[in-house]
């Protein structure tokens, strides 16, 4: 019979390659999903002992403490604690330790002796440290804290059997499934315990570790240039130029690939399918509008493969530390930097990317602000009404016109972007001021195998979310605008008469304002699955059969249709508009409730209804209407 | 100091050494941490300080350490970057008042 399964958690500090020695355990087999109730990503693997034992690893988020402030670290002390609601208990934790760092871990280490839960301390990176000239007493380090030790590598699999025959070791050993070894004595430490534990860590430092004799001076050589105060923005605004080309160009192909394979589905699926209701729902909602998301994963990938890469390499602190003055000015924290960043190509990623902020207000900020960042799907729709209304000239002699509206769009995004989080932290959270603490880890070389599995990981969970969220979305909207059918004899176009037509037509005079003619407003509804469909909307509307590849002819039809002024106003509206559902959805689902995607929707809309009637009335007055 | 010393007993400071916030040091200055989170808690409420101190502490930032100021922040010379005993740690000035270091060695 084979010997039962047991239950493992890894803790341990943040940068300590704990998630590297889970991959080294576990291979292949993961599952990443969320923590029921909150949105921690809950990451699982399995690995077989020799004894053909099945043994769940439970990769815990990384914290310095068991005091825990964000909703990650809260996972981990009650995960650890075996209080976490629908877990069932570790029955071991393998503490996992960047053996070139020990000091802070110790501590963390005395923290988990006070749970009493049975450990195995794995001092990772012991290669770096036996480099540097670095020397623990590991059998008398192990007897000090009462927990056996092994050393790894996880980035070359290095010591990964031994962890694997200790953790055996230790589970047959267990007194009983998820039992303690003694009494569960911890609690909050107050400052004066924290002191306390920190000579207790720094006692076992002095008995059982000697310094390094060749400490790491690389860090340090290339921190001189990266964090230069004129060298360092310079090469970071450089990165970000790099990665922006990357994103806008390199992505082309492969979305063009995307389109044309889900447009020859589409065709396939057309003719197989009788004409008709069934054809239309899946041809032009279910296939059309995944497609319209799944496009962008081709930008999503290279923006998360530059992400990845800038934090393994352990530049992501820097550029937190960079940019941090800049943001803070606004009342964002240095770590809103990256979701930011991520928004400009899609702003779900960019939401869900806000995870790593502990701070509730600075999060929730980030997150409100996130959609103002122009997103990939708003190009587009820039694109067609640049086309249709801006000139092809240049200005000052080299400066294209279009060019030129086109980074006036993105800077009025990030612009206001900066000025809402100013005014909500002046408003709504004032004197509420998150402290900047964080760790800047020695820099490493990026292991690709892990960069590859962390990558595929986040293509996975994009698309399933994507699926999730938008499918039944697609068929409301697709639902609008298909029904009822037109009368017999009908002359305008088919939406018209839709639910989507007649709402639109309902909520003309409200859009009168900013100058919005009604064809406009109708495409404003189903362009609520993703901002990009609004194009294809208003190809139904003008009678553009397939407009994206017709945009000429649509921005023609355009032109001769809208003033300047309307052109404009509709830009505006783009700029500011909660024009996508999916970005709602999304907000609820890392925010847990439904308060923040309402405000969300109410301040997004209130905003481009001002700006886009501020626009569209300066411009008449100017003589464009 | 022994080899295995890694931060020097307090004692054998004089007390010629100069204390002062880390949110006033300097790049190059260098010191040993003589108390956190005590005085400067203005502009705070007593929770909220008193949370400030546990961050600090548990990162590092503990009486007796070793703390060398490295990098700062173009605008305003903020945040700062110190070396902390073997580590890097990235903190605003404002948070750096609740630290006093003891100058051993000023730029």
């Amino acid at each position: 019979m084979a010997p039962a399964t047991a239950r493992i958690a890894l803790v341990g500090n943040p940068n300590s390659g704990k998630t590297a020695l889970f991959n080294a355990l576990t291979g292949s087999r993961q599952k990443v999903a969320n923590y029921a109730g909150v949105t921690v990503e809950r990451k699982e693997g399995t690995i077989t002992t020799a004894s053909g034992r099945t043994v769940s690893v439970l990769d815990l988020p990384g914290a310095y403490s068991l005091r825990a402030r964000s909703p990650d670290e809260a996972v981990t002390r009650d995960a650890v604690l075996g209080q976490l609601k629908g877990e069932t208990p570790p029955d071991l934790v393998v503490c996992v330790a960047d053996a070139t760092n020990l000091r802070l871990v110790l501590r963390l280490i005395l923290e988990l002796r006070q749970v009493g839960r049975p450990m195995v301390l794995a001092l990772n990176m012991y290669d770096i440290a036996e480099r540097q000239g670095l020397r623990i007493d590991i059998e008398g380090l192990a007897a000090a804290i009462g927990a056996p030790i092994v050393t790894t590598v996880a980035t070359r699999r290095r010591g990964v059997e031994d962890l694997v025959a200790q953790i055996e070791a230790k589970v047959e050993a267990l007194a009983g499934a998820g039992a303690l070894e003694g009494s569960n004595t911890w609690h909050e430490p107050s400052p004066a315990e924290i002191r306390q534990a920190h000579a207790e860590a720094q006692r076992l430092m002095k008995a059982y570790v000697r310094p390094a004799e060749r400490p790491d001076t690389l860090t340090g050589r290339i921190d001189a240039v990266l964090l230069h105060p004129v060298a360092g923005l310079a090469i970071l605004l450089s990165l970000l130029f790099v990665m922006f080309q990357a994103v806008f160009a390199w992505a082309g192909p492969l979305m063009d690939g995307i389109e044309g394979g889900l447009g020859a589905l589409g065709g396939l699926v057309a003719a197989a399918l009788p004409d008709g209701l069934m054809e239309s729902l899946i041809v032009d909602g279910l296939i059309a509008g995944v497609g319209s998301v799944l496009v962008f994963l081709p930008q999503i990938l290279i923006l998360f493969l530059f992400i990845i890469l800038l934090e393994d390499f352990g530049y992501m602190a820097r550029a937190a530390f960079l940019m941090d003055r800049i943001m803070g000015g606004a009342g964002l924290h240095g770590r809103a930097f990256i979701p930011l960043l991520s928004s400009f190509a899609c702003a779900i990623p960019g939401i869900m990317a806000t995870r790593v902020i502990d701070s509730r207000r600075d999060r929730l900020t980030t997150i409100m602000v996130a959609p103002l960042m122009a997103c990939s799907a708003r190009i587009p729709v820039y694109t067609l009404i640049i086309a249709a209304f801006i000139p092809n000239q240049t200005v000052w002699g080299v400066v294209s016109l279009q060019g030129l509206v086109m980074s006036g769009l993105y800077t009025a995004g990030i612009a206001s972007a900066l000025v809402i989080s100013f005014i909500a932290r002046r408003l709504f959270w004032r004197g509420q001021v998150e402290p900047f603490l964080m760790e800047l880890p020695t820099y490493k070389t990026p292991d690709p195998k892990s960069v590859l599995s962390n990558l595929w990981q986040r293509a996975a969970i994009f698309i399933s979310r994507a699926g999730r969220i938008i499918l039944p979305l697609m068929v409301l909207i697709w639902t609008l605008a298909t029904f009822p059918y037109p009368p017999e004899g009908a002359t305008g176009p088919a939406i018209d008469y839709s639910f989507a037509g007649q709402l639109g037509h309902l909520l003309h005079p409200l859009f009168a304002p900013i100058g919005f003619n009604w064809q406009m407003t109708v495409a404003l509804i189903p362009g609520m699955a993703a901002r990009e469909v609004a194009v294809g909307a208003l190809g139904t509307v003008y009678a553009v059969a397939d407009a994206e590849a017709q945009a000429g002819t649509l921005a023609g039809a355009l032109s001769a249709d809208w003033s300047l002024a309307m052109g404009l106003a509709f830009l505006t509206w783009y700029v500011f508009a909660p024009q996508c559902a999916p970005t709602l959805a999304v907000v609820k689902r890392e925010t847990n409730s439904w308060l923040w995607p309402a405000v969300m929707f109410a301040y997004m809309v209130t905003l481009a209804y001002l700006a886009a009637m501020g626009v569209y009335h300066g411009a008449v007055a100017l003589g464009w209407g | 100091m022994d080899e295995l010393s890694i931060h020097p007993m307090s004692a054998t400071l004089g007390a010629a050494f100069r204390e002062a916030p880390l949110s006033q040091a300097r790049l190059g200055d260098r010191g040993i941490i003589a108390a956190v989170g005590a005085p400067a808690a203005q502009g705070r409420g007593g929770l909220a300080a008193e949370e400030l101190e546990r961050r600090l502490l548990e990162l590092g930032f503990v009486e007796g350490a070793e703390i060398e100021m490295i990098h700062q922040g173009a605008l305003g010379g903020d945040p700062i970057a110190v070396r902390l005993d073997d580590m890097r740690v990235a903190l605003r000035r404002r948070d750096a008042a609740e630290i006093i270091i003891r100058l051993t060695g000023e730029a």
